[in-house]
């Protein structure tokens, strides 16, 4: 007879592994891709891949030189990857996608522990310092559908500048406002995979579907920046359509290991963000606000944490130990 | 009403339909001198002495334990040292059957007139939280508080067993006189069976039963684990919370488990101890899965091939339910009288741990609101201070936050290994 596996409870098994989580995510993040792919042409896909194949390659030799087990099979990686690209403009060089996924994989994530232990967004900070680096070819927007005209693609200025400018200021660019529905499916200058707000919601409600993002947090943000605005006598709609409010929202501020555990807490790093991009969009030089503001609420989690604890079932009141 | 959290398991009460089978009269039986919560017992017969079914076997002076009774008749072959489930060493009395099974002539129905002669005669019946739990049922009675409500706890909310559920389609008479008798007995004004939605024909026969009763109500509760520990079953039917540090009867509240009241009510007609329990027999190396009552202190093994199990592809043998039940280091060990459910399986996840992803599923599903993933943080560092703010001492090992990691990680196991670094109150 074998000898008996003794084990504690409980000895039921589960089938969610980490893996399925990060599959569906990718699931989740595809409709965007396609999005991407049809605005700023097969490109987009290149770029993605790029992404994805030097986050996963950076992790696995990152992984061997500490000595430690492989971990590329959890998919991790290949979520960083997608979600990097989908924050970087369609004609970034190929080399600087790499070394985008290189400061995600190794600088951010494996440097403070892995899967689970940095403190920050590896997409977010990677793009940041990729913007810092190399602030023009960050910030070289190519135009939907000019992807047809290859060498001679028009490039343009982002919603969010665009709605800055005087009509003098738009007519001499040859570009107008763009109107909501524009924004909407995502017919507009911009990142990869930040434009379409509607393949991003597609993909969010089916990760909410499949209990995979709590809908707390992308619900705060996006409620609190729409307020805000409405506020502030902006335009609410034209507010949260435009940029990456919507991919962060749902892909970013969603992120397990660098935002807060609790659902009320979730709801104060939204809260935050929303506050904070707002800040950003309207009073700093950036026209831009939203990797900010998660990188700066990241930094906050462990103590929205620590304060938004639930309370314990039947638990009594804690004495404070005073020393 | 609102209910704590909990997690939806797959019920697969494959037995539920099966009626209990008498289990074949065992060669040997064990019984080892603890097998209820509490002091252990002496054993008060020598080897060589003959025993007789019902006779008392061990016993002590401490208030907190409960005496034990042989199950068959025969011939003491053996006392020895013996090694639980858990790791505790106590004595074992090894009893060789003789087949006649002849009663100990001194069973008579007990004399209870009040209720002092009540918890003794509980007491010596020799009866424990049947539940799994093993909790001394004659001290669970005998509360210092005013009681308003005993919470019949009918949920036998863990996958595979039914034997709770047995009893209540095969004995339901015997837990209704049973209610009616403690309740008497104790004054107690409500009583609550609290069932698990995923038992509809017990819901069905207890409500007709009891139509005409209005002390008696009926409580579904949801088919959420885990229903059937004390502090979720008191909220969930009579939304009291029972505090850090005190006891139900503080709350007014006195929780049975279904299948003790039964018995209590038997023993009360007949005076015959709590020697023979309900089991039952599943999990996927079992070829024919079955109720059974056996004697306490039957072999595992023997129930085992009873059952028509595949011994050589035994991988784990579970004693109790899957989520809280305790894993049979040696098939020769006997069943004891908590002993609910026997699972034997041909399949052990084996799956790594890896790295927390802090998605805060665990904190999720944990019906005291406890934040498991910070626990194991905690715990790690043996930060005692933040194991305390986190309230680990109050987790109750349902396992639900083991069993939805998607990283493997054995965070019920961590919290009661925390529990081990604080500091004793």
């Amino acid at each position: 007879m074998n000898r008996l596996i003794v084990s504690p409870s409980p000895h039921d098994e589960n089938y969610t592994k980490t893996s399925d989580i990060m599959l569906n995510v990718c699931i989740a993040l595809l409709p965007a891709l396609i999005a991407g792919c049809i605005f700023f042409g097969i490109r987009a896909a290149v770029v993605t891949a790029v992404c994805v194949i030097s986050a996963v390659v950076s992790e696995y030799i990152c992984r061997r030189l500490m000595k430690r087990d492989n971990t590329i099979k959890d998919l991790s990686a290949v979520v960083t990857g997608i979600i990097l690209a989908f924050n970087l403009p369609v004609s970034i060089p190929l080399w600087m996608a790499a070394l985008g996924s290189f400061i995600a994989i190794v600088v951010v994530k494996q440097l403070f522990g892995g899967l689970g232990q940095n403190f920050a967004n590896p997409a977010v900070t990677a793009r940041i310092a990729l913007m810092v680096s190399f602030p023009t070819a960050m910030t070289n927007w190519v135009l939907p559908f000019e992807w047809k005209n290859g060498a001679d693609a028009i490039t343009g200025a982002t919603p969010l500048v665009l709605r800055d400018m005087t009509p003098e200021k738009l007519a001499e660019i040859n570009q107008e406002i763009p109107s909501c529905l524009d924004l909407f499916l995502g017919n507009t200058g911009g990142c990869i995979g930040e434009t379409s707000a509607l393949a991003l919601l597609l993909g969010g409600l089916y990760l909410i579907a499949r209990k995979i993002i709590n809908p707390a947090a992308p619900a705060a943000f996006i409620g609190s920046l729409a307020l805000i605005s409405l506020i502030a006598g902006e335009n609410p709609l034209y507010e949260i359509l435009a940029g990456g409010v919507f991919l962060g929202a749902f892909f970013m501020i969603t992120d397990y290991a660098t935002t807060p555990i609790t659902t009320k807490g979730k709801i104060v790093f939204g809260i935050g963000c929303g506050i904070i991009t707002f800040v950003i969009r309207h009073y700093a030089s950036l026209p831009e606000g939203v990797s900010f503001s998660i990188l700066l609420m990241n930094i906050l989690t462990p103590y929205i944490e620590h304060h938004t604890r639930p309370k314990v079932f039947g638990a009594k009141e804690a004495v404070k130990n005073e020393k | 009403m609102k209910h704590l959290k909990g997690i939806k398991l797959r019920h697969r009460k494959n037995t539920e339909d099966f009626s209990t089978i008498d289990f074949p009269l065992p060669s040997k039986i064990i019984l080892p001198m603890s097998m209820h919560m509490g002091v252990p017992c002496t054993p008060l017969v020598k080897v060589g002495d003959c025993v007789r079914v019902g006779e008392k076997i061990g016993d002590c002076e401490a208030p907190f334990s409960v005496p034990i009774h042989s199950s068959v008749s025969g011939k003491v072959t053996a006392i020895s040292d013996y090694r639980n489930a858990v790791g505790a060493v106590c004595k074992a009395v090894e009893i060789e059957t003789d087949g006649k099974q002849e009663i100990y002539e001194n069973i008579a129905p007990p004399v209870i007139t009040d209720r002092g002669s009540f918890i003794k005669a509980v007491r010596e019946c020799g009866v424990c939280g049947l539940g799994g739990a093993g909790f001394p049922t004659h001290i669970k009675l005998n509360p210092k508080n005013e009681i308003d409500t005993l919470i019949i706890n009918a949920a036998e909310c863990e996958p595979y067993i039914t034997s709770d559920y047995r009893e209540m389609l095969e004995n339901t008479n015997d837990i209704l006189s049973g209610i009616e008798f403690i309740k008497n007995i104790l004054g107690i004004k409500n009583v609550k069976i609290a069932v698990e939605g995923n038992k509809p024909k017990a819901i069905e026969i207890f409500e007709e039963l009891t139509k005409h009763d209005n002390d008696v109500e009926i409580h579904t509760l949801p088919s959420v684990y885990p229903q059937g520990a004390e502090k979720v079953i008191i909220y969930n039917t009579t939304g009291r919370i029972v505090k850090e540090g005190t006891i139900p009867a503080e709350v007014g509240v006195i929780v049975i488990n279904v299948s003790t009241v039964g018995f209590i009510y038997r023993y009360s007609q007949t005076g015959m101890p709590f020697i023979t329990r309900r089991i039952t027999v599943d999990g996927n190396a079992v070829k024919e899965s079955k109720n059974i009552f056996a004697p306490v202190g039957t072999p595992i093994v023997d129930i085992l091939n009873f059952c028509k199990t595949d011994i050589d592809s035994l991988k784990a043998v579970i004693s109790g339910g899957p989520m809280m039940g305790m894993c049979i280091p040696d098939i020769n060990m006997p069943i004891s009288k908590t002993t609910n459910a026997l699972l034997a399986f041909n399949k052990y996840d084996d799956r790594k741990t890896s790295a927390c992803i802090r998605c805060g599923r665990c904190a999720d599903v944990c019906p005291f609101n406890l934040v498991p993933a910070e626990i194991d943080k905690a715990y790690k560092i043996r930060d005692v201070e933040d194991l305390l703010a986190l309230k680990v001492n109050l987790c109750m090992n349902c396992g639900s936050c083991t069993y939805v990691c998607p990283a493997n990680r054995k965070l019920a196991e961590t919290n009661q290994l925390a529990k081990t670094i604080l500091p004793k109150m």
